[in-house]
């Protein structure tokens, strides 16, 4: 009988191909996906040529996502785009995503059911934590780790130790993932799971959507943690079989598994939770916010908060209402799929309607890189998932991070707000 | 490897936004990333910084995003080596990774100033504040890391993987 282990210490030990690893131990294994953008495969490019391999580990596993800067803001990051394309096509790499076909990459991949339950990724970008929702080890890392797993389709780890989140009741009234998330955050702090696994289990689950966990587990990074990872469940396997024929394998954290904490959360009780600058620690509930904290822009979109979902929850709020005057609201659909979803449902006429603009799929505004940045003592609300200082622009702008309900709410309102303040109750099925 | 320079010293949850904004992302070359080190933070640290200065911070260093363009301005603006109270394991890796000496010492943060005259020795983990006449003891880096650094970062220690596996 080998030892007890957690949900990520059996997706390393498998793909370290041993029986067992232990918190703390140093491996090799093999990853299932390798993955970068515009800003990160440039410096891996370099460093990749370096190794002297005159072809990538498999070309198919391998995923290259042009999303931060384009369509190309300036020169430079064309300059970059066409070094990272040219790489593509020499390497011949599959999974390449040009404009007009990419979308934001975390919410890319999962769509494109390029990752699975069980799988081993890496990205060289710190939202690659997003995948945990699969039920798969991904974590993100830097250009010279994904060079070197682009030539040997292995990277190094430290095995994490995990805390454990047992979720219990349902959500209630305008709570969404994105309030979960920060209500952990802010319990926690933004160091409280540094270098742990965070592991999501419990009953609770059952309420939660797959874009709710994709929320969840995304913001893992903010808490510090290496990756965060849910419980496989059926509306797992339905979401896998809808986007891909990849084979999965389900990995179960054993009963008498070790974590460092354990905590229970009921999830009936979580109030929207909006995170003030400039960490997303610094959280308040919408019923603890007392003044009135008026806003320049909101950004709703990114791999935190574009996905339909997120979109379906704005347009509803924002439908026959109109954007405060003077505020500008910035909506991102994550994807292309996204975009053409929200159309045939007439939510992008909504936005429009509202005074609302809608983009292009790019994480632009959410890193402060192109499409809203803010100017010297401007305040943003947004539905992204860091508002550090100069986040999203001038180093005295600030930024507020909130679910999309709220986001699309005070928008309406010119303040950071509620839907409740517009009349509006939450669905409580 | 040992370490000499002056401390400039900064607090807890430095994360990679302001180490280097993305802003300046639309390149990755080292000298232009180093001009805009901590800009942010310190519109003044590029100036003040001295070729083997030591950035010394609390927890959490190096926060946030993935980009490796953090540690490559850190290193290449001139700074020898980074002593925090503990760092965000992304940015922890990268510098293994590519070679930027980095140790972790609550104890030597807390008894070091900006100004201050400080030399580390990675091998023994010694931390000395040579102006106020302390010394302080790191956690010994693990020979993995060692064995990574000592190549002088993972592509080379890759390649002389590679070259065994021939």
């Amino acid at each position: 009988m080998s030892k007890p282990m957690t949900m990520s210490q059996k997706i390393l030990a498998y793909h370290a191909g041993k029986e067992y690893v232990e918190p703390g131990d140093l491996i090799f294994a093999n990853v299932d996906l390798v993955l970068g953008n515009d800003v990160t495969t440039p410096v891996a490019i370099k460093e990749f040529e370096k190794i002297g391999v005159d072809k990538v580990f498999d070309k198919d596993k391998i995923a290259i996502v042009p999303d931060h800067f384009t369509p190309n803001k300036d020169i430079k990051s064309a300059q970059q785009c066409k070094m990272v394309r040219e790489f593509a096509k020499k390497y011949e790499i599959t999974n390449y995503f040009e404009v007009g076909e990419m979308g934001i990459e975390h919410a890319l991949l999962p769509e494109k059911g390029l990752v699975v339950p069980g799988d081993l990724v890496i990205g060289a970008d710190s939202h690659t934590c997003t995948y945990g929702a699969l039920g798969s080890f991904s974590t993100g890392i830097g250009s010279t780790d994904m060079a070197c797993a682009m030539a040997t389709g292995k990277c190094w780890f430290k095995v994490p130790e995990a805390i454990k989140f047992v979720l219990y009741g349902k959500k209630t009234g305008w709570t969404s993932g994105k309030d979960i998330i920060l209500h952990i955050i802010g319990m926690i702090g933004v160091d409280g799971a540094l270098y742990k696994s965070m592991e999501y289990t419990g009953e609770g689950l059952k309420s939660l959507s797959m874009d709710d966990r994709f929320t969840i587990a995304n913001m893992a990074i903010e808490a510090g943690a290496k990756n965060g990872i849910f419980e496989v469940d059926e509306k797992t396997i339905e979401y896998v079989k809808q986007h891909s024929t990849k084979p999965y394998k389900i990995f179960k954290a054993d009963e008498d598994a070790e974590y460092s904490e354990v905590y229970e959360i009921d999830i009936t009780k979580i109030r929207p939770t909006v995170a003030f600058p400039h960490l997303p620690e610094n959280t308040k509930t919408i019923d603890e916010i007392t003044e009135k904290i008026y806003i320049d822009q909101v950004v709703i979109g990114s791999c935190t908060n574009g996905r339909i979902e997120d979109l379906r929850i704005a347009a509803k709020i924002l439908k026959g209402r109109k954007v405060k005057k003077g505020l500008r609201c910035i909506i991102f659909p994550a994807t292309q799929n996204i975009y053409k979803q929200a159309l045939k449902e007439g939510l992008i006429e909504i936005f429009i309607d509202a005074g609302c603009v809608v983009s292009t799929p790019t994480c632009g505004p959410c890193l402060g890189g192109h499409m809203g940045i803010l100017a010297d003592g401007e305040k943003a609300l947004a539905t992204t998932n860091r508002n550090f200082v100069g986040r999203m622009g001038h180093p005295n702008s600030e930024v507020y991070l909130s679910s999309p309900a709220i986001a699309a709410a005070s928008a309406v309102l010119g303040y950071i707000g509620s839907p409740e303040e517009l009349g509006m109750k939450g669905d409580e099925e | 490897m040992i370490f000499k320079g002056k401390a400039h010293k900064y607090y807890d949850n430095i994360d990679t936004d302001v180490i280097i904004p993305a802003r300046y992302l639309n390149t990755s070359d080292p000298n232009e990333l180093a001009k805009r080190c901590l800009e942010d933070l310190d519109k003044e640290f590029v100036n003040k910084v001295q070729k083997g200065d030591i950035l010394v911070a609390g927890r959490n260093f190096g926060c946030g995003s993935s980009r490796e363009h953090a540690p490559i301005a850190i290193k290449a603006c001139g700074v020898s080596c980074v002593v925090a109270k503990s760092f965000a394991r992304i940015f922890y890796r990268n510098a293994v990774n590519i070679g930027l000496p980095i140790v972790e010492c609550e104890e030597a943060v807390d008894g070091i100033e900006t100004g201050d005259e400080v030399e580390v020795d990675l091998a023994t983990g010694s931390i000395r504040n040579l102006t106020k006449n302390k010394e302080f003891k790191a956690k010994p880096f693990p020979e993995f890391m060692q064995n990574i650094m000592k190549a002088g970062g993972l592509i080379e220690f890759v390649k002389g993987e590679l070259k065994k596996d021939a």
